[in-house]
């Protein structure tokens, strides 16, 4: 399936572009979709450990089930406030 | 009440906004653009945001913080965009009958927005560079203490 990953602050800026499209397998869950990030985009390596996920509006943890149609984001620890 | 915004935030209006006549307790924090971190000179932030998350965030820390303290009234701004030394990034007003549960309840509030709600701050330096403020990026995996939890009723 694919998947479309909107991207925030530093992961934007090191990518060059707010949305990316990835190729993942149709049972593909949030690591691995980390996985292919980093292989896509290597230049995000240094900002791995602490990205984070958002399906829809809600934080999503490495086992999260992915599909076709869900809202990502990826972005590193946030600055608020 | 929670609201993004790119103007001016009216902190005045904002603490009328949770005013009632059952409260005895009114707290305003107010979050400004600090010149000094360190040694190094801030001239000014800009501030990105992920809106549709970002507001879904912050209406879940109001409901967190009604479920755990007494609160009367509550409301959060936070300003976006291209800001000056001295402007007010956010605020977050709360009122309660007692001042310990509104002091309380404020201070869960500015603590866990600066954890868990997806907005973020380029400080533009004095010597010219600028740069993301991301607390913990480069750290190891399991050493961060900023990562926010992971909600675990998602599907």
């Amino acid at each position: 399936m694919k998947l479309q990953v909107r991207l925030f602050a530093k992961a934007r800026d090191l990518v060059g572009q707010e949305y990316v499209e990835l190729e993942l397998e149709d049972s593909a869950r949030v690591r691995d979709l980390k996985i292919e990030l980093n292989r896509a985009f290597p230049q995000l390596e240094p900002l791995m450990p602490g990205l984070l996920f958002a399906v829809g509006t809600d934080y999503a943890g490495d086992d999260v089930r992915l599909a076709g149609d869900c809202q990502i984001a990826c972005f590193p620890p946030v600055s608020g406030g | 009440m929670v609201r993004l915004t790119h103007d001016v935030i009216d902190y005045h209006e904002l603490t009328e906004s949770v005013r009632t006549t059952d409260s005895g307790a009114v707290v305003l924090f107010l979050g400004t653009v600090r010149e000094m971190t360190g040694e190094r000179r801030t001239l000014a932030l800009d501030y990105d945001c992920y809106p549709e998350m970002a507001e879904s965030q912050l209406r879940e820390l109001e409901r967190q913080a009604q479920s755990r303290w007494p609160v009367q009234g509550v409301g959060i701004i936070h300003r976006l965009g291209h800001l000056e030394l001295g402007d007010i990034s956010v605020a977050v007003a709360v009122s309660c009958a007692h001042r310990q549960q509104a002091f309380e309840a404020g201070q869960f509030l500015i603590d866990q927005l600066k954890l868990v709600v997806p907005i973020w701050k380029k400080e533009n330096w004095s010597d010219g560079t600028s740069e993301w403020v991301h607390p913990g990026a480069d750290t190891v995996s399991g050493t961060q203490s900023t990562a926010p939890p992971v909600s675990p009723s998602h599907p």
